[in-house]
């Protein structure tokens, strides 16, 4: 469904991503898994445009979306739920979720998105309570549920989640990651994952890929990845070396 | 005249260009909430306005509604083409760029409008007679009263069209958070564009209602720019409410400094009225220190 090949992205003259490949299927959740820094965000920032890629090419079903600008590919049926969830803070709940289902306004019309709007306040019940409120005014996790179902209101094909679990405490966590697997289960959404919290990340996805300073070091299935020993190591604190090894 | 019909009457007049300073302002705000520059040439608009209304109903004819329709019209898609030839083709423009190209922009409109309307002074009928009503003793130009009207509708319209509408509210996200709003699918440059025309839409409205009081010619805009300008900053930068109430305010000043101290220095008090307020309080009388911080100019 959607398939980087040798993708190179540079900041100024960083090289950022180095012939980076990889592929989601439809209705997969993949996780990208791996260090601060190691270009995971730059990822996702490259698929969605915001960071266009120097070389190499993006496939969505079968159209290629390499140059297009951000705001063509979320009506393609890709949306991104940015790092650090970047809502608008003097605009309402209601006005966020309006304008995620802002590429739909026309052809959709009112009442579909009225309804849309009514499945994400079922989605996050916390949402409810909350939508004549400014977002700003929200907690970290309330932000996090809002951009995500922003996010679902242009009805994406493939979501592309940044770091759904940063500053978030472990029960809020579990909770959002429910909703990404259920979503996928109930509406078949694709979703590709970044995430720090390689435990959670791999225990909900189907696959993932390591990265590592730009480079897609290890790809599996969650199941392999979860047993592998450097994966263990570096990311989910199993197996301690000793110091001096 | 006693001392209380004197005041009423440097209330109107400063209400009246207030209210001009106020829309003036409300156009410096919106470009600058869309792209972070303080459009030079805002000015320039006020001055396109009053001379095609001129132009429109004293020359070709055209009934005062109409005129004033097909010139806001005009001046919109001038603010449109601006944007589109000279702030559109650039790739990553520094915000200090784009500055300058306003201001290149703004001489080139007063060239233009100097080779099209000459040197001279224009005046427009005002829009129902010019029989004063005399309130508190004080006469008051019905003018004033159609430009008050016209600030409040135009405040009113603005302020629906940001909370109510979702073009509206996506040209809001945009200036929350361009990244984020294009994220959503919402077209920034597109919104860039559409602020272009509606702050120019509003110079004109502004142009429209002050000529037949203040007259208007080729180089009238910089001043009324700089007024303009002036009320965006006090009511702190992006701020469009505080711009409104800023502009009345420096309207009001520079009507009793006028009145009571010396007329020559009527240009000189809202600069001092800026400079006092962004020494005391440089966020302006609305805007935030925290968000000030975040800002790029």
């Amino acid at each position: 469904m959607l398939r980087l090949q040798n993708i190179n992205t540079y900041y100024g003259d960083i090289h950022v991503l180095k012939n980076v490949s990889l592929h989601v299927a439809e209705g997969e959740i993949v996780a990208l898994i791996g260090a601060n820094g190691a270009g995971k965000t730059t990822i996702l920032n490259t698929i969605c445009g915001i960071t266009p890629a120097a070389s190499g090419s993006i496939l969505y079903g079968g159209d290629d979306i390499t140059q297009l600008p951000p705001d063509r590919i979320v009506h393609k049926g890709i949306a991104q739920v940015p790092e650090g969830r970047q809502i608008f803070p003097p605009l309402t709940v209601i006005d966020h979720l309006q304008l995620g289902a802002y590429i739909r306004y026309r052809t959709d019309g009112k009442d579909a998105i009225a309804q849309d709007i009514e499945r994400m306040l079922i989605l996050f019940p916390r949402l409810r309570e909350r939508q004549h409120q400014y977002a700003g005014t929200l907690s970290g996790g309330e932000q996090q549920m809002l951009a995500i179902a922003r996010a679902l209101m242009s009805r994406p094909r493939v979501l592309l989640l940044d770091e759904p679990s940063m500053g978030l405490a472990p029960l809020v966590v579990q909770d959002i990651f429910t909703t990404i697997a259920r979503l996928r289960d109930e509406q078949r959404t694709t979703v590709l994952l970044v995430e720090q919290n390689a435990k959670a990340a791999l225990n909900c996805a189907d696959r993932g890929y390591v990265v590592e300073t730009g480079k897609i070091m290890l790809e599996g299935t969650a199941q392999e990845l979860r047993e592998n020993h450097e994966v263990q190591r570096a990311y989910l604190g199993r197996q301690k070396r000793p110091i001096w090894e | 005249m006693s001392e209380l019909s004197q005041i009423v009457q440097f209330l109107c007049t400063g209400v009246t260009i207030g209210s001009i300073y106020a829309m003036v302002g409300m156009g410096f705000t919106m470009i600058y909430n869309a792209t972070g520059i303080i459009n030079f040439a805002q000015g320039e608009f006020v001055m396109l306005g009053g001379l095609i209304m001129v132009s429109l109903t004293s020359s070709a004819h055209i009934p005062m509604p109409l005129g004033f329709f097909i010139t806001v019209i005009c001046v919109m898609l001038i603010g449109a083409l601006f944007e589109r030839c000279a702030i559109y083709p650039l790739k990553k423009p520094s915000v200090l760029t784009l500055i300058i190209i306003t201001l290149a922009g703004s001489i080139i409109a007063k060239g233009v409008a100097m080779l099209v309307w000459g040197k001279q002074t224009y005046s427009l009928p005002h829009f129902s007679g010019d029989t004063p009503l005399i309130i508190a003793g004080a006469a008051i130009l019905p003018q004033t009263l159609w430009i008050l009207g016209i600030l409040c509708c135009v405040v009113y319209g603005l302020s629906l069209f940001f909370n109510r509408t979702m073009l509206g509210k996506a040209m809001r996200a945009c200036a929350v958070n361009p990244i984020a709003a294009s994220l959503i699918g919402i077209n920034v440059r597109y919104m860039v564009l559409l602020s272009f025309a509606l702050s120019a839409a509003l110079g004109a409205v502004a142009g429209i209602c002050i000529t037949p009081m203040l007259l208007m010619e080729f180089d009238r805009g910089a001043l009324l720019g700089l007024k303009g300008f002036c009320a965006a900053a006090l009511g702190g930068l992006g701020h469009s409410g505080g711009a409104v109430v800023a502009g009345l305010l420096i309207g009001i000043f520079e009507s009793f400094g006028s009145g009571y101290l010396s007329s020559a220095y009527k240009d000189a008090i809202a600069l001092i009225v800026l400079l006092a307020v962004l020494l005391l309080r440089p966020s302006g009388l609305f805007g935030s220190v925290e968000q000030n911080k975040l800002k790029d100019f």
